[in-house]
């Protein structure tokens, strides 16, 4: 101890602490500062960009996501358009065919009504002239009868007797 | 700045091969013998003188004495002494402790053996003083010296590594304007200065109250690591291995954590919280020693180890010279290289420890403990 103290120096003590406080003070100044504030600085700015990178990655999940939503709801969209489109082209077909068919039997009816009509006209006119013929042919007939005498008498002798026996 | 750094690692890394151009310096007690007229006990005497000599704080910056020519190479520092008036002249006046120098009508001389200056007439006698010593119950005679305020070898130093690492950080510092990323010593220094805040300060002090300890923290660290280092080679002298340096610094902390210290410290010294009264008032004494004891020790283990450190490394390139076969030379040389690595590792562990126990005492002075008894049971 008596050493110690025997070694110690006061000049030397008071130089140091002159120095070493004359040192902290300028350093405190002009460097620990500045470097710890750009220390600070950079570290918040890695921090905040960390932060900033997780909510866009967090952003682009959900994007991702509303994006794959708008997807299947287009895609649902498009099904459900082509279902409909689908029986829309099938009930048109149908009805197209339904249509058909009433026109085709209202003209098959019209064309039976037609035929039916023509052929009652060509059964009448046939009727008329088969008449005409009848006729023509029973004059024909009636003359050859009425020729002579006796046919006449024959046939009103006949006629007498057709109507006798009504 | 960098490759600076790089230069002091090898510096200090080769300080025991470039030491050699130190060691003829025993010689300088009594230069007319070369050694090989020496005895043993010769010898050892100048061995033990040269490494005392090594940790030794001086008056002037020998770098190297040629013995046999007894002429000493170096430069002189100026003195500055106290003794009802202020003396100013250079140590060369000195003359390495042959010479009295009269200054203002006082004469002053320079002990070669301590290294230390001491009043004294005209003819070069020591002053002296006699006082009763009542222990021993008897007269005892003291040589007087005046209040010696020298640039010394170690405030030279400590002066150049100051504007070193001044001139280090500073640039550092301006290196951050031209963009956030570490660019040139930033590089390398920007780890330590995170490590001190990371490792160091907000684990013992907290994160709320580590910031205005920073300041001192910091420079405290680089401070002891840089003169640890300087003090590796052979140009650095011993300055962290001196009680001034380490006392200086020990009463800085003290008078920090006694200047920002809150209540709970206040309490937990003269009143421990938690505890029966008996015990608080037996407490309390211990606490008080405790207050000067930590500082005391912080000041001791910095200067032990590094003054140890220094007289190791001084004993053993002694050694080198104390041998004359080559194998053992050699074998010595190789051990000191090998010390001397330790010993740089030794400088960087000083400086963390010290700085490390600083923020701790730092950290109990801030501390505020919502339940007293918490600080029990840490």
């Amino acid at each position: 101890m008596e050493k110690l103290l025997s070694e110690f120096s006061v000049g030397l003590f008071f130089w140091q602490t002159v120095l070493f406080i004359g040192l902290l003070l300028l350093l405190r100044k002009y460097a620990w500062n500045p470097i710890l504030n750009a220390v600070n600085e950079r570290e918040e700015k890695i921090s905040d960009s960390l932060e900033l990178a997780e909510k866009t990655k967090e952003e682009m999940k959900m994007l991702q996501a509303s994006n794959e939503n708008l997807l299947k709801e287009a895609r649902a969209e498009r099904d459900s358009m082509i279902k409909d489109a689908k029986e829309v082209a099938t009930k048109m077909i149908d009805d197209a065919k339904g249509d058909a068919k009433v026109e085709v039997n209202k003209l098959m009816t019209s064309a039976r009504e037609m035929i039916n009509a023509e052929k009652s006209a060509a059964v009448s006119e046939l009727k008329t002239q088969v008449a005409g013929f009848a006729i023509e042919i029973a004059e024909k007939v009636v003359r050859g009868e009425l020729s002579s005498d006796a046919n006449q008498k024959a046939l009103a002798d006949k006629l007498v007797e057709d109507i006798n026996l009504n | 700045m960098y490759r600076l750094l790089v230069v002091l690692f090898v510096l200090a890394v080769m300080s025991p091969v470039m030491t050699f151009a130190n060691e003829p310096a025993h010689g300088h007690n009594d230069h007319s013998k070369s050694s090989q007229e020496l005895t043993e006990e010769e010898k050892r005497a100048i061995n033990t003188e040269y490494v005392k000599h090594h940790t030794q704080d001086s008056h002037d910056f020998g770098i190297f004495t040629n013995a046999s020519t007894g002429k000493h190479y170096g430069f002189a520092l100026p003195v500055i002494l106290w003794d009802e008036g202020i003396h100013f002249f250079m140590s060369s006046k000195f003359e390495h402790g042959h010479h009295v120098v009269e200054s203002k009508g006082k004469y002053f001389m320079l002990d070669a053996h301590d290294g230390k200056v001491y009043k004294t007439d005209a003819a070069g006698d020591k002053l002296t003083e006699t006082t009763f010593d009542e222990k021993k119950g008897e007269d005892v005679v003291h040589s007087l010296k005046p209040l010696d305020f020298s640039l010394t070898r170690n405030v030279f130093v400590t002066i150049i590594m100051c504007i070193f690492i001044f001139f280090l950080f500073r640039r550092t510092a301006k290196s951050y304007q031209k963009g956030l990323s570490p660019s040139g010593p930033a590089k390398f220094l920007e780890p330590i200065v995170v490590f001190v805040r990371d490792e160091i300060a907000i684990p013992n002090i907290g994160e709320k109250n580590y910031k205005k300890y920073m300041n001192y923290l910091l420079t405290v660290f680089f401070f002891i690591w840089f003169l640890n280092l300087i003090g590796m080679t052979p140009l650095g002298g011993n300055v962290t291995g001196n009680i001034a340096l380490t006392f200086a610094l020990a009463m800085i902390t003290f008078v920090i954590t006694h200047a920002t210290a809150k209540k709970d410290y206040w309490l937990h010294i003269f009143w421990m919280p938690g505890i029966p009264v008996p015990m608080k008032i037996l407490l309390a004494p211990i606490e008080i020693i405790g207050v000067f004891v930590k500082p005391f020790a912080l000041m001791i283990r910095l200067y032990a180890n590094m003054l140890a450190g220094h007289i190791v490394l001084g004993s053993l390139i002694a050694v080198v010279y104390y041998f004359s076969s080559y194998g053992a030379k050699g074998a010595f040389l190789g051990l000191t290289f090998f010390m001397n690595i330790i010993e740089l590792l030794v400088a960087a562990l000083q400086a963390y420890i010290f700085t490390m126990l600083t923020a701790l005492y730092f950290g109990s002075a801030s501390a505020e403990h919502e339940h007293s008894h918490e600080a029990i049971e840490h």
